[in-house]
């Protein structure tokens, strides 16, 4: 059985013959097309680890069915930095020590973008803390991570600002 | 993950006849059917998937002042729809209090209303559940139980209903539309769910391959809307199931309280609508002593079903707090943690 999807991921088109309907979006990403840098952490949806933005949005690619999907938009964490240039928000989680053993980081950082163009939370701490609180960090880097999400926002707010002008 | 067909109908009669052969299962989006099929709670033969079906992804605001929201809207669009929440302000509070921002941008509401239990029995395919085996017995009752129904329980089953979208809904007189082999047909939301009963295996009303197209609340349910708010106590802060929680929406009329709305959340096998503290609190003032006896009366019935007996006092007060709070006003922006008992009540200690 051969089931063809397209999706295009990071901006670039890819056809995929999909050999079985099981396959989730995080497998596909990991094993298939190499692109290793979203983790699987729980598998089941409750730690965030996973979190990729689908056609815009974020979501835990390990509950999305890659077959349900065919002609979505993927954004991944490799999809973020321009060659050596972070992202303001990776630029931030460095500057504010927002992870130890950085395996939740790249969910994090996916979810944090989704926050951010939400656009519910603000600067606001609280509600950036709860608008995060689907990705765990079991190092317990959460202060450095609130911190580094209300950085980028304000970093990522201006230069919208300054577009719109 | 077992093995399983796969089919995209196109058309909502191509659906329900797929999904009418035994085995067959709706996807939606799958935040809970694939976290069940991972972990071999369920296993259908065959899913139907809804996402080729047009028409389902609407959010109409009519002009009577009610709404009717397609069964493919997701949770996160629902809840910031501004003038949806201006009109239903306690349905987006629940909303935003379930689940996770991620699982919100993907669940839908026909899948909010149809997602199965958190009882750790029936997630664990070794333990006897009379959800998952008919008859194979009950490994909750004298298990680990705090967190399981003190109403509308049966010897058969404990379980509760985990949504918290349900529990406004539910006070508010919301209506499913829902589409089958015998045609289409419509049910209010607090009919939809049943009872454990003899037959825990049966969670809705739903027949073999019907389908939920839409909710529906009526404009009357938008009259509560300067007084509505939702509850929800977990044990943490955020990201985590209700062990109670409540949905109340007041109208005031001269100090008065005119009429009055109250629904349940994590006490039952569905969103327990509390008729007769709704009545109790008609022509009532709207104070702690009216909270207190409508709170009362909306427990009355409750027994604990195991190491759960605080559950029922914990209700009577969450019940009592959602009123206090809904008479105080609706907040003009949803609280940043919303649904949070910590939230301060004005004038009232912070126990009791």
């Amino acid at each position: 059985m051969s089931l063809p999807i397209t999706l295009t991921i990071n901006g670039a088109e890819h056809r995929i013959a999909l050999d079985d309907p099981r396959v989730t979006l995080l497998d596909l990403l990991r094993e298939r097309l190499d692109l290793p840098g979203t983790k699987k952490g729980c598998d089941r949806g409750q730690c965030g680890a996973c979190t990729i933005l689908l056609d815009g949005r974020r979501v835990n690619s390990c509950l999305a069915l890659a077959i349900s999907h065919d002609g979505a938009e993927i954004t991944t964490i490799e999809g973020l930095s321009q060659g050596e240039e972070l992202h303001p928000l990776q630029a931030a989680f460095v500057a504010h020590d927002a992870f130890q053993c950085g395996f939740c980081t790249p969910g994090q950082i996916m979810s944090a973008l989704g926050l951010i163009q939400e656009g519910q939370a603000g600067t606001d701490p609280e509600r950036v803390r709860e608008g995060m609180s689907g990705n765990l960090c079991r190092c317990g880097a959460y202060r450095g991570i609130t911190e580094a999400v209300v950085e980028a926002q304000e970093k990522l707010g201006q230069a919208g600002r300054k577009e719109a002008a | 993950m077992n093995r399983f067909d796969y089919l995209r109908p196109a058309s909502i009669a191509e659906a329900i006849a797929a999904a009418a052969q035994p085995g067959s299962a709706y996807l939606a989006s799958g935040t809970n059917l694939l976290d069940l099929m991972k972990g071999d709670v369920v296993r259908p033969a065959r899913l139907v998937d809804l996402g080729g079906l047009p028409g389902l992804d609407r959010i109409e605001l009519l002009p009577d002042g009610g709404a009717r929201i397609g069964a493919r809207v997701r949770n996160a669009d629902l809840a910031y729809h501004p003038e949806f929440s201006r009109r239903f302000p306690a349905v987006a509070e629940a909303l935003l209090s379930g689940a996770s921002a991620q699982l919100r941008n993907a669940a839908t509401v026909g899948g909010n209303l149809l997602q199965r239990t958190r009882c750790a029995y029936f997630y664990d395919p070794a333990s006897a559940c009379n959800k998952r085996a008919p008859g194979a017995g009950c490994d909750a009752r004298g298990g680990e139980n705090r967190l399981h129904a003190v109403l509308g329980w049966s010897e058969r089953c404990i379980a509760t209903h985990p949504s918290d979208f349900c529990v406004p809904l539910a006070a508010l007189g919301a209506v499913v539309e829902i589409e089958g082999q015998a045609g289409r047909r419509e049910v209010p939301l607090e009919e939809f769910h049943l009872l454990p009963g003899e037959t825990p295996e049966r969670e809705s009303v739903l027949a073999p391959g019907e389908l939920v197209v839409a909710l529906r609340l009526p404009a009357e349910a938008a009259r509560f809307a300067a007084h509505a708010r939702y509850v929800k106590l977990r044990e943490r802060t955020s990201y985590a199931f209700a062990v109670v929680s409540a949905a109340a929406g007041l109208r005031i009329e001269q100090g008065v309280i005119a009429e009055a709305r109250l629904a349940l959340g994590g006490v039952a096998a569905k969103p327990w609508r509390a008729r007769a503290a709704e009545a109790a609190l008609a022509g009532a003032r709207p104070d702690a002593a009216s909270f207190r006896r409508a709170a009362e009366a909306a427990l009355a019935e409750a027994t604990p079903s195991g190491d759960n007996e605080f559950k029922i006092e914990l209700a009577r007060r969450i019940a009592a707090r959602a009123l206090a709070l809904a008479a105080i006003g609706t907040p003009e922006r949803l609280p940043a943690l919303p649904a949070s008992p910590f939230a301060p009540v004005p004038g009232a200690p912070l126990h009791g």
